[in-house]
């Protein structure tokens, strides 16, 4: 079970990144939305896992993305204030003693639960990102502007793989 | 230390993600060029205000000692600006002609003496035989002009018989149709301002405001402007008339002068000695 699990999230973080990396990096829409579905593999990382090593892994997948993004440190950070908003979020919502499922999916959760869960960790990830990478206040609004639609764009494109692969339970 | 570690324990999600926030911070603004600009820069306007502020407070104490310093520097620029004055700065100029040989070199010299209300003006200049001026060069005014023929040398000075002389004739010619005249002063007038132009064949058409050039036809080099057409209409009866002109040249603020070499003028002499003299 606990092998499975491992092996099931390292397929998933190689296609996920591969994804992004190959296909999404050169998917933009007038330089305002775009998306950064590798964030999933964070997303659906198990609730078991301990929080060193979520940041460790989130780290590991930031600087993987900054090395092929050129942008070193702007990933990770992203990454690591997504890692909190997780666990804050995890440990508000979900019995933390009992878990009834091993990682928080669409299917298992529920899609209010999920929905919610996802766009606050998109929304925290595309802010930190994009205000890194503006790096200056100078053009708030249009930073902002851009952090929401790309949000709402990666949000959409989760929700969807989501929806393909992961509803076996609800129905 | 039993309770900080617990307390510690207890909000590690918050620690660890300080912790790497931070490294991602730090990665970010050491590893991109913009991102390290930009706090930089912020950074050295904040550093340079504090030290912009610091200096105005500093600028009053030290006021005593800048102003006696700059006194000093007054002074000892003054000092070097008349020994600048004192030295003579005029250098050789060449001309180079379009067949690779300069044949004019122009010696700037200055004007240390010079008249304009005698009968016969003679100009005194800071160039010599040392120089290499001899009797007969021309010389011209550095703005437009001519001034006349070197008369005397000595070792160190020369002195000129200027335009405003009665030996002096100057071949000139009329830009535009190139009729030929010799430049004279002091016939009718003696206007430093005004020359004549005399022996100009009758057929030739001349309106007022036509250009003087001198002609190449004495040592002069061709082409030099020498003054303006002000008057056509004097009467000679002659077949040949002349005409009055303003000269570009302003005799009375004469500081500088060209005296003009001519490599082959010697050459030109010898050549033309050997023609029979049939008078």
């Amino acid at each position: 079970m606990n092998s499975k699990l491992i092996i099931v999230n390292i397929v998933r973080w190689f296609i996920l990144l591969l994804t992004q990396i190959l296909l999404l990096r050169n998917l933009s829409f007038y330089n305002l939305a775009t998306p950064f579905v590798y964030i999933l593999f964070l997303l659906l990382l198990p609730f078991r896992i301990p929080n060193l090593l979520l940041y460790l892994v989130a780290f590991i997948t930031g600087l993987t993305l900054d090395a092929f993004y050129d942008t070193l440190g702007v990933h990770v950070s992203a990454c690591i204030a997504l890692a909190f908003v997780r666990v804050l979020f995890i440990s508000v919502t979900v019995n933390r003693d009992n878990f009834d499922e091993p990682d928080p999916t669409l299917g298992n959760m529920g899609f209010k639960w999920f929905i919610l869960y996802s766009s606050l960790c998109i929304i925290t990830h595309h802010i930190v990102l994009f205000f890194l990478e503006t790096f200056r206040l100078t053009e708030f609004s249009y930073t902002l502007l851009r952090c929401l639609l790309s949000s709402v764009f990666t949000l959409f494109i989760v929700v969807l793989i989501e929806f393909v692969f992961y509803n076996r339970k609800m129905r | 230390m039993r309770n900080l570690w617990i307390f510690i324990n207890r909000y590690n999600a918050f620690f660890f993600f300080i912790i790497f926030f931070c490294i991602g911070i730090i990665l970010t603004v050491k590893n991109n060029a913009y991102q390290r600009s930009v706090t930089v820069n912020s950074t050295n306007q904040v550093v340079g205000d504090v030290y912009n502020n610091l200096n105005v407070f500093k600028k009053y104490l030290n006021l005593g000692s800048v102003n006696d310093s700059l006194a000093a520097e007054n002074a000892k620029l003054r000092t070097e600006i008349l020994a600048i004055k004192n030295v003579d700065t005029t250098k050789d100029v060449v001309v180079k002609d379009t067949s690779g040989i300069p044949q004019y070199q122009f010696v700037p010299a200055r004007v240390i003496k010079n008249s304009i209300t005698l009968r016969n003006n003679i100009i005194t200049i800071n160039k010599g035989k040392a120089d290499g001026i001899v009797s007969g060069m021309p010389v011209i005014s550095p703005v437009k002009g001519v001034v006349g023929y070197i008369h005397d040398v000595s070792e160190h000075l020369a002195t000129i018989k200027s335009l405003l002389h009665k030996d002096t004739y100057i071949s000139v010619s009329i830009k535009k149709n190139n009729a030929v005249g010799s430049l004279i002063w002091g016939v009718g007038n003696t206007d430093f301002r005004k020359a004549y132009i005399k022996d100009i064949p009758n057929h030739f058409k001349i309106n007022l405001k036509d250009t003087v050039v001198t002609s190449g036809f004495s040592s002069f080099p061709a082409g030099i402007p020498v003054g303006i057409v002000s008057n056509t209409g004097i009467a000679t009866g002659g077949n040949f008339m002349t005409i009055e002109i303003n000269l570009l040249n302003d005799f009375s603020s004469l500081q500088y002068v060209y005296v003009i070499k001519d490599k082959f003028a010697q050459e030109q002499k010898d050549l033309e000695a050997k023609i029979p003299n049939e008078q």
